[in-house]
């Protein structure tokens, strides 16, 4: 089970896309997976063939628990028997390597999935209890999980009528609780399938997704030493470029002001380095890529921050396109896993909800998040003359135990060099 | 298309980009992009929707006379009738 986001503990498998006997390739999605805050689409990190599936369709499986076997394409020569490895580069975690207690077999095993820097550090920060050997796993949302806890109710006594027999929340709801069991109470459940069932299911997600949203920023303000910078940097330039270039071009091809944004951010990013990266054992981890988290609105609440892959070397084109297509999955549920886990460095574009700034928070592990406010027209005093223009309030947190200010001002003031040449970026 | 007609292409585009709203409940008068929440990228989507279905292309200096509900089927259905 990957980690898809530092604040994801564990995951629902919900499809496999291969079976044992299929090759599969880098990057090819083999299964569906629902965490607290989307499903995503999981990739294979490795060439080989499929040897074996160790999770059933409505398993729920903690981060780092094996998902599935994949032997070396059979070509490649096999090697004595090793322990799945980690990618190099990406820190280890022992007690998470869980791999399957298997002997005899001649061909080394790896993990379905590599494990990301997010990954190690979300485990390193609260480790796991395994689970008993030998309980048989109770089908829960995660809500219903954590009420269980909550009340000391045991999840296998609870009747669910979520999807497949899984316990929902409100199948708790209706349960006694601490030892006033009765397993005769007439169950007044909403049907699945009906409206009020949909309604609940949407609600479960709104909570869990708070919930997952919640605990990443409370570790993230309560590890991560911030700071905050703010600059207003002058729009006239980029707009006045984007109106005339978008007068050129067909509706679909139109770019929006944020695809300028992303890119100056991203090319700033190169140049300070320092932003741009994770903070793992007790240690800064530059970022090889500039992969930024952006940050999308989610209707009905929420938020989630995927990755656009390499930013910084996409063209305006490349990147609006990819924007469109990232926001547009985002909203539709249908997320890759390496969305989820690559971003370096998150940007949050706070303008259109008509705030001029946001002071944001981290997300950990990464060191740094990016926010823009509204364009507003302001007074801008320039060459002794004074005129209006349309300017933005960027802002930057970023970790002390990586930069100081005078690092975090240098990003700023790239960031708005850049904006006044848009025909390079 | 005349105005019934162009409301109800609205409201059948509109759907695809924010599911959630009905447009019996918007102010006709007041910011489209508001009532419904839309952004700049389901703004950009509602307009590339139009052109897919319509071929009627709006320019980006034409975006505040469609701001409202009242100014997009004022706008489209005049365009569509003279074309």
């Amino acid at each position: 089970m990957p980690s898809l986001g530092a604040d994801m503990e564990a995951g629902t498998v919900l499809e496999w896309r291969v079976q044992p006997g299929d090759t599969v390739h880098r990057g090819d999605i083999v299964a569906v997976v629902d965490t607290e805050k989307s499903t995503i689409e999981v990739e294979v990190f490795e060439d080989g063939v499929v040897e074996e599936l160790l999770a059933a369709p409505g398993d729920e499986l903690p981060v780092g628990a094996p998902l599935a076997r994949i032997a070396a394409a059979p070509a490649a020569p096999a090697p004595d028997r090793r322990p799945a490895r980690a990618p190099a580069g990406t820190p280890r975690r022992k007690h998470a390597e869980a791999k399957p207690a298997r002997t005899g077999t001649p061909r080394r095993t790896r993990p379905a999935a590599r494990r990301s820097p997010a990954e190690a550090a979300r485990s390193r920060a609260a480790p796991r209890a395994p689970r008993p050997p030998g309980a048989a796993p109770v089908r829960a949302s995660p809500l219903a999980r954590r009420r269980a806890a909550e009340r000391h109710v045991d999840l296998a006594d609870i009747a669910g009528s979520g999807p497949g027999g899984a316990v929902v929340a409100a199948d708790l709801d209706r349960a006694p609780s601490d030892g006033e069991r009765a397993p005769g109470t007439p169950s007044e459940a909403a049907e699945p399938g009906t409206p009020a069932a949909a309604d609940e299911e949407r609600e479960d997600r709104q909570a869990a997704m708070r919930h997952a949203i919640g605990a990443l920023m409370a570790r993230s303000a309560r590890e991560i030493p911030h700071y905050h910078l703010a600059t207003t940097i002058d729009l006239s330039a980029a707009l006045t470029w984007l109106t005339a270039a978008n007068e050129r071009r067909s509706v679909a091809e139109r770019l929006l002001p944020g695809a300028l944004l992303l890119k100056a951010t991203a090319r700033a990013a190169i140049e300070v380095p320092a932003v741009n990266g994770f903070w793992v054992d007790d240690a800064f981890q530059a970022a090889p890529a500039v992969h930024l988290g952006v940050a999308v609105a989610l209707r009905g609440g929420g938020l989630i921050a995927p990755a656009l892959h390499d930013a910084d070397r996409l063209t305006l084109d490349e990147l609006m396109s990819a924007l469109r297509d990232l926001v547009g999955r985002a909203r539709a549920g249908r997320l890759r896993s390496s969305e989820m886990s690559d971003p370096t460095l998150t940007v949050t574009n706070l303008g259109e909800q008509g705030v001029e700034e946001v002071h944001g928070v981290i997300y950990a592990p990464q060191v740094a998040l990016v926010g823009f406010g509204r364009v507003t027209d302001q007074p801008w005093a320039s060459q002794g003359m004074l005129g209006v223009r349309p300017t933005v309030r960027a802002t930057l947190a970023a970790d002390h135990r990586v930069s100081d200010g005078l690092v975090g001002a240098r990003f700023l003031n790239a960031l708005d060099h850049l904006l006044q040449s848009p025909e390079d970026l | 298309m005349n105005a019934d007609e162009t409301r109800t292409l609205l409201a059948r585009l509109l759907r695809g980009i924010a599911p959630e709203v009905d447009l019996d409940t918007v102010d006709p008068g007041a910011p489209l992009q508001e009532e419904a929440e839309l952004d700049s990228m389901d703004f950009l989507n509602l307009v590339n929707a139009l052109y897919d279905e319509t071929g009627i292309e709006i320019p980006e200096r034409d975006y505040p006379r469609i701001a409202t509900v009242e100014g997009f089927v004022g706008y489209v259905s005049a365009l569509s009738t003279t074309a």
